[in-house]
Protein backbone atom coordinates (compact mmCIF):
# COMPACT_ATOMS: atom_id res chain seq x y z
CA UNK A 1 0.00 0.00 0.00
CA UNK A 2 1.25 3.47 -0.85
CA UNK A 3 1.38 6.28 1.74
CA UNK A 4 0.23 8.61 -1.02
CA UNK A 5 -3.55 8.38 -1.12
CA UNK A 6 -3.92 9.39 -4.77
CA UNK A 7 -1.14 7.00 -5.79
CA UNK A 8 -2.89 4.16 -3.97
CA UNK A 9 -6.16 5.12 -5.70
CA UNK A 10 -4.42 5.06 -9.09
CA UNK A 11 -2.81 1.69 -8.30
CA UNK A 12 -6.14 0.10 -7.34
CA UNK A 13 -7.77 1.48 -10.47
CA UNK A 14 -4.88 0.27 -12.68
CA UNK A 15 -5.55 -3.22 -11.30
CA UNK A 16 -9.14 -3.01 -12.50
CA UNK A 17 -10.75 -2.29 -9.11
CA UNK A 18 -13.48 0.33 -8.71
CA UNK A 19 -12.23 3.29 -6.67
CA UNK A 20 -13.78 6.38 -5.08
CA UNK A 21 -12.03 9.38 -3.53
CA UNK A 22 -13.48 11.38 -0.62
CA UNK A 23 -12.15 14.88 0.12
CA UNK A 24 -12.87 17.27 3.00
CA UNK A 25 -14.01 20.46 1.21
CA UNK A 26 -15.28 22.59 4.12
CA UNK A 27 -14.94 22.56 7.89
CA UNK A 28 -16.55 24.55 10.70
CA UNK A 29 -15.46 24.57 14.32
CA UNK A 30 -13.13 21.98 15.74
CA UNK A 31 -13.20 19.40 12.96
CA UNK A 32 -10.45 16.84 13.28
CA UNK A 33 -8.96 16.91 9.75
CA UNK A 34 -8.24 20.01 7.65
CA UNK A 35 -9.73 20.91 4.27
CA UNK A 36 -8.05 18.86 1.56
CA UNK A 37 -7.75 15.67 3.66
CA UNK A 38 -8.54 12.63 1.55
CA UNK A 39 -9.69 9.03 1.80
CA UNK A 40 -9.51 6.55 -1.09
CA UNK A 41 -11.82 3.52 -1.05
CA UNK A 42 -11.75 0.46 -3.30
CA UNK A 43 -14.78 -1.60 -4.35
CA UNK A 44 -13.93 -4.21 -1.72
CA UNK A 45 -14.09 -1.63 1.08
CA UNK A 46 -10.33 -1.29 1.61
CA UNK A 47 -9.36 2.31 2.34
CA UNK A 48 -6.36 4.60 2.89
CA UNK A 49 -6.27 8.08 4.39
CA UNK A 50 -8.83 9.80 6.59
CA UNK A 51 -11.45 12.56 6.53
CA UNK A 52 -12.02 12.68 10.31
CA UNK A 53 -10.58 11.16 13.43
CA UNK A 54 -12.48 7.98 12.62
CA UNK A 55 -15.97 9.35 13.44
CA UNK A 56 -17.47 9.43 9.95
CA UNK A 57 -15.25 7.11 7.93
CA UNK A 58 -17.82 4.30 8.06
CA UNK A 59 -20.56 6.46 6.55
CA UNK A 60 -18.19 7.96 3.96
CA UNK A 61 -17.04 4.49 2.87
CA UNK A 62 -20.69 3.41 2.46
CA UNK A 63 -21.35 6.43 0.22
CA UNK A 64 -18.07 5.80 -1.63
CA UNK A 65 -19.13 2.23 -2.45
CA UNK A 66 -22.42 3.61 -3.80
CA UNK A 67 -20.51 6.21 -5.85
CA UNK A 68 -18.33 3.41 -7.31
CA UNK A 69 -21.50 1.52 -8.29
CA UNK A 70 -23.46 4.46 -9.75
CA UNK A 71 -20.76 6.92 -10.84
CA UNK A 72 -22.73 9.72 -9.18
CA UNK A 73 -20.60 12.24 -7.24
CA UNK A 74 -22.05 13.50 -3.96
CA UNK A 75 -21.52 16.14 -1.30
CA UNK A 76 -22.03 14.87 2.27
CA UNK A 77 -22.63 17.00 5.36
CA UNK A 78 -21.67 15.80 8.81
CA UNK A 79 -22.30 17.72 12.00
CA UNK A 80 -22.38 17.14 15.68
CA UNK A 81 -25.08 14.63 16.59
CA UNK A 82 -25.10 14.83 20.39
CA UNK A 83 -26.81 11.69 21.66
CA UNK A 84 -26.23 9.90 18.37
CA UNK A 85 -22.53 10.78 18.41
CA UNK A 86 -21.78 7.08 18.61
CA UNK A 87 -23.46 6.71 15.22
CA UNK A 88 -22.53 9.15 12.46
CA UNK A 89 -21.28 12.51 13.61
CA UNK A 90 -18.38 14.30 15.15
CA UNK A 91 -17.94 13.96 18.86
CA UNK A 92 -15.71 17.06 18.79
CA UNK A 93 -18.63 19.34 17.92
CA UNK A 94 -17.31 20.40 14.53
CA UNK A 95 -18.91 20.14 11.10
CA UNK A 96 -17.40 18.86 7.88
CA UNK A 97 -18.46 18.65 4.29
CA UNK A 98 -17.03 15.75 2.27
CA UNK A 99 -17.09 15.40 -1.51
CA UNK A 100 -17.14 11.82 -2.81
CA UNK A 101 -16.33 11.03 -6.45
CA UNK A 102 -15.64 7.91 -8.45
CA UNK A 103 -12.28 7.50 -10.14
CA UNK A 104 -13.44 6.61 -13.66
CA UNK B 1 -12.35 12.12 -11.53
CA UNK B 2 -11.01 11.04 -14.89
CA UNK B 3 -7.85 8.92 -15.13
CA UNK B 4 -6.39 11.69 -17.31
CA UNK B 5 -6.85 14.36 -14.61
CA UNK B 6 -5.42 12.05 -11.93
CA UNK B 7 -2.39 11.14 -14.09
CA UNK B 8 -1.65 14.80 -14.83
CA UNK B 9 -2.14 15.76 -11.16
CA UNK B 10 0.27 13.04 -10.03
CA UNK B 11 2.80 14.03 -12.72
CA UNK B 12 2.73 17.65 -11.52
CA UNK B 13 3.17 16.56 -7.89
CA UNK B 14 6.09 14.26 -8.85
CA UNK B 15 7.69 17.18 -10.72
CA UNK B 16 7.14 19.41 -7.63
CA UNK B 17 5.07 21.75 -9.79
CA UNK B 18 2.34 23.63 -7.88
CA UNK B 19 -1.15 22.78 -9.15
CA UNK B 20 -4.73 23.36 -8.01
CA UNK B 21 -7.45 20.80 -8.71
CA UNK B 22 -10.70 22.72 -9.22
CA UNK B 23 -13.93 20.73 -8.85
CA UNK B 24 -17.55 21.70 -9.41
CA UNK B 25 -19.16 20.07 -6.36
CA UNK B 26 -22.50 19.62 -8.14
CA UNK B 27 -21.37 18.03 -11.41
CA UNK B 28 -17.98 16.68 -10.35
CA UNK B 29 -16.38 18.26 -13.46
CA UNK B 30 -12.74 19.20 -12.89
CA UNK B 31 -9.87 21.30 -14.14
CA UNK B 32 -6.20 21.46 -13.21
CA UNK B 33 -4.98 25.04 -12.80
CA UNK B 34 -1.28 25.83 -13.00
CA UNK B 35 0.28 29.27 -12.82
CA UNK B 36 -0.19 30.29 -16.44
CA UNK B 37 -2.19 27.40 -17.90
CA UNK B 38 -5.00 24.97 -17.18
CA UNK B 39 -6.22 21.59 -18.36
CA UNK B 40 -9.50 19.71 -18.09
CA UNK B 41 -13.15 19.90 -19.08
CA UNK B 42 -14.56 22.14 -16.29
CA UNK B 43 -15.34 25.62 -17.62
CA UNK B 44 -14.26 28.39 -15.26
CA UNK B 45 -14.13 32.09 -15.92
CA UNK B 46 -11.04 34.25 -15.74
CA UNK B 47 -11.85 35.57 -12.23
CA UNK B 48 -12.23 32.08 -10.84
CA UNK B 49 -8.98 31.05 -12.51
CA UNK B 50 -7.22 34.01 -10.87
CA UNK B 51 -8.84 33.12 -7.53
CA UNK B 52 -7.61 29.52 -7.79
CA UNK B 53 -4.06 30.65 -8.63
CA UNK B 54 -4.15 33.07 -5.68
CA UNK B 55 -5.23 30.26 -3.31
CA UNK B 56 -2.53 27.98 -4.72
CA UNK B 57 0.10 30.63 -4.02
CA UNK B 58 -1.16 30.98 -0.43
CA UNK B 59 -1.18 27.16 -0.14
CA UNK B 60 -4.86 27.22 0.78
CA UNK B 61 -7.68 24.88 -0.18
CA UNK B 62 -11.34 25.78 0.13
CA UNK B 63 -14.78 26.18 -1.37
CA UNK B 64 -15.81 29.19 -3.47
CA UNK B 65 -19.47 30.04 -4.15
CA UNK B 66 -20.04 30.93 -7.80
CA UNK B 67 -22.96 31.38 -10.18
CA UNK B 68 -22.32 27.82 -11.41
CA UNK B 69 -22.53 26.41 -7.87
CA UNK B 70 -19.92 25.62 -5.24
CA UNK B 71 -16.39 25.12 -6.56
CA UNK B 72 -13.68 23.41 -4.52
CA UNK B 73 -10.09 24.54 -5.01
CA UNK B 74 -7.62 21.90 -3.79
CA UNK B 75 -4.06 23.25 -3.70
CA UNK B 76 -1.18 20.83 -4.17
CA UNK B 77 2.19 22.46 -3.45
CA UNK B 78 5.49 20.63 -3.15
CA UNK B 79 6.23 19.63 0.47
CA UNK B 80 7.92 22.26 2.63
CA UNK B 81 11.66 21.70 2.94
CA UNK B 82 14.04 21.36 5.84
CA UNK B 83 17.72 21.97 5.15
CA UNK B 84 19.90 20.54 7.92
CA UNK B 85 23.48 21.77 8.06
CA UNK B 86 25.65 19.21 9.80
CA UNK B 87 25.23 15.44 9.48
CA UNK B 88 25.81 15.11 13.22
CA UNK B 89 24.13 12.82 15.74
CA UNK B 90 21.06 15.04 16.21
CA UNK B 91 20.55 15.23 12.45
CA UNK B 92 19.32 11.65 12.26
CA UNK B 93 16.24 11.93 14.54
CA UNK B 94 15.65 15.48 13.25
CA UNK B 95 15.52 14.27 9.64
CA UNK B 96 13.21 11.40 10.58
CA UNK B 97 10.79 13.51 12.62
CA UNK B 98 10.73 16.27 10.00
CA UNK B 99 9.93 13.68 7.33
CA UNK B 100 7.04 12.37 9.45
CA UNK B 101 5.78 15.96 9.67
CA UNK B 102 5.83 16.17 5.87
CA UNK B 103 9.10 17.95 5.13
CA UNK B 104 11.40 17.09 2.26
CA UNK B 105 14.73 16.96 4.06
CA UNK B 106 18.22 17.68 2.72
CA UNK B 107 21.41 17.22 4.76
CA UNK B 108 24.39 19.43 4.04
CA UNK B 109 27.84 18.57 5.39
CA UNK B 110 31.12 19.10 3.53
CA UNK B 111 32.83 16.68 5.94
CA UNK B 112 32.41 13.47 3.97
CA UNK B 113 33.06 11.26 6.99
CA UNK B 114 30.06 12.79 8.79
CA UNK B 115 27.78 12.63 5.79
CA UNK B 116 28.68 8.95 5.33
CA UNK B 117 28.84 7.93 8.99
CA UNK B 118 25.18 8.26 9.86
CA UNK B 119 22.15 6.46 8.58
CA UNK B 120 20.82 8.99 6.09
CA UNK B 121 19.39 6.59 3.53
CA UNK B 122 16.31 8.03 1.94
CA UNK B 123 17.38 11.65 2.43
CA UNK B 124 19.20 13.90 0.04
CA UNK B 125 22.75 14.40 1.29
CA UNK B 126 25.14 16.92 -0.21
CA UNK B 127 28.82 17.32 0.66
CA UNK B 128 29.03 20.76 -0.97
CA UNK B 129 30.06 23.67 1.23
CA UNK B 130 26.95 25.30 2.72
CA UNK B 131 27.23 28.50 0.64
CA UNK B 132 27.35 26.45 -2.58
CA UNK B 133 24.65 24.08 -1.36
CA UNK B 134 22.35 27.00 -0.43
CA UNK B 135 22.95 28.67 -3.81
CA UNK B 136 21.84 25.44 -5.50
CA UNK B 137 18.91 24.69 -3.15
CA UNK B 138 17.51 28.26 -3.25
CA UNK B 139 15.65 28.33 0.09
CA UNK B 140 12.24 30.01 -0.18
CA UNK B 141 9.31 30.94 2.07
CA UNK B 142 8.43 27.24 2.42
CA UNK B 143 11.92 26.29 3.64
CA UNK B 144 13.25 25.84 7.18
CA UNK B 145 17.01 25.85 7.82
CA UNK B 146 18.73 24.46 10.91
CA UNK B 147 22.47 24.50 11.54
CA UNK B 148 23.87 21.83 13.87
CA UNK B 149 27.66 21.78 13.54
CA UNK B 150 28.75 24.48 16.06
CA UNK B 151 31.62 25.05 13.61
CA UNK B 152 31.63 28.68 12.36
CA UNK B 153 33.36 27.60 9.15
CA UNK B 154 30.30 25.49 8.28
CA UNK B 155 27.40 27.11 10.18
CA UNK B 156 28.17 30.76 9.39
CA UNK B 157 28.07 30.57 5.57
CA UNK B 158 24.80 28.63 5.88
CA UNK B 159 23.29 31.24 8.22
CA UNK B 160 24.41 34.09 5.96
CA UNK B 161 22.66 32.42 3.02
CA UNK B 162 19.63 31.68 5.20
CA UNK B 163 19.31 35.33 6.27
CA UNK B 164 19.60 36.42 2.64
CA UNK B 165 16.63 34.15 1.78
CA UNK B 166 12.91 34.15 2.65
CA UNK B 167 13.25 30.95 4.71
CA UNK B 168 10.37 30.90 7.20
CA UNK B 169 12.51 29.39 9.95
CA UNK B 170 16.21 29.72 10.70
CA UNK B 171 17.59 27.92 13.75
CA UNK B 172 21.10 27.38 15.05
CA UNK B 173 22.15 24.79 17.62
CA UNK B 174 24.49 26.05 20.31
CA UNK B 175 24.56 27.42 23.82
CA UNK B 176 23.68 31.03 24.65
CA UNK B 177 27.41 31.81 24.71
CA UNK B 178 28.02 30.17 21.32
CA UNK B 179 25.00 31.98 19.94
CA UNK B 180 26.13 35.39 21.27
CA UNK B 181 29.53 34.91 19.58
CA UNK B 182 27.77 33.87 16.38
CA UNK B 183 25.60 36.99 16.41
CA UNK B 184 28.68 39.17 16.87
CA UNK B 185 30.35 37.60 13.82
CA UNK B 186 27.17 38.16 11.78
CA UNK B 187 26.96 41.77 12.96
CA UNK B 188 30.57 42.29 11.84
CA UNK B 189 29.52 40.96 8.44
CA UNK B 190 26.86 43.66 8.21
CA UNK B 191 23.69 41.76 9.24
CA UNK B 192 21.47 44.21 11.10
CA UNK B 193 19.59 43.41 14.29
CA UNK B 194 16.34 42.55 12.51
CA UNK B 195 18.21 39.99 10.37
CA UNK B 196 20.09 38.55 13.36
CA UNK B 197 16.87 38.21 15.35
CA UNK B 198 15.50 35.85 12.70
CA UNK B 199 17.88 33.18 13.98
CA UNK B 200 16.31 30.99 16.67
CA UNK B 201 19.09 30.30 19.12
CA UNK B 202 19.33 28.32 21.27
CA UNK B 203 17.31 26.35 18.73
CA UNK B 204 14.01 24.65 19.57
CA UNK B 205 11.24 25.09 22.13
CA UNK B 206 12.45 25.15 25.73
CA UNK B 207 11.18 21.75 26.89
CA UNK B 208 14.31 20.69 28.73
CA UNK B 209 15.39 18.40 25.89
CA UNK B 210 18.55 16.41 26.57
CA UNK B 211 18.86 13.44 24.21
CA UNK B 212 19.26 13.86 20.43
CA UNK B 213 15.68 12.65 19.90
CA UNK B 214 14.33 15.11 22.49
CA UNK B 215 16.26 17.98 20.91
CA UNK B 216 14.84 16.94 17.53
CA UNK B 217 11.32 17.06 19.04
CA UNK B 218 11.93 20.57 20.35
CA UNK B 219 13.23 21.75 16.95
CA UNK B 220 10.39 20.17 14.93
CA UNK B 221 7.90 21.60 17.45
CA UNK B 222 9.35 25.11 17.04
CA UNK B 223 9.36 24.83 13.24
CA UNK B 224 5.69 23.75 13.43
CA UNK B 225 4.84 26.66 15.73
CA UNK B 226 6.40 29.18 13.34
CA UNK B 227 4.88 27.60 10.21
CA UNK B 228 1.38 27.53 11.71
CA UNK B 229 1.69 31.02 13.18
CA UNK B 230 0.91 29.81 16.71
Amino acid sequence: MSDDILEQAANWRANGTGVAIATVVSTWGSSPRPVGSQLAVDAGGKFVGSVSGGCIEGAVIKEALDAIATGRPRLLDFGVTNEQAWEVGLACGGKVQVFVERLD
Amino acid sequence: MTPDILAKLQAARAAKRPVALVTNLRSGAQKLVFDGESEGPLCIDIDMMAGAIEMLKRDESGTLQTGAGAIFVHSFNPPPRLLIVGAVHIAEPLARMASLAGYGTTLIDPRRAFAASQKFDGYTVTTDWPDEAMAALKPDARTAIVTLTHDPKIDDPALEAALASNAFYVGALGSRKTHAARLERLAAKGFDEAARKRIRGPVGLAIGALSPAEIAISIVAEITQVRRGA
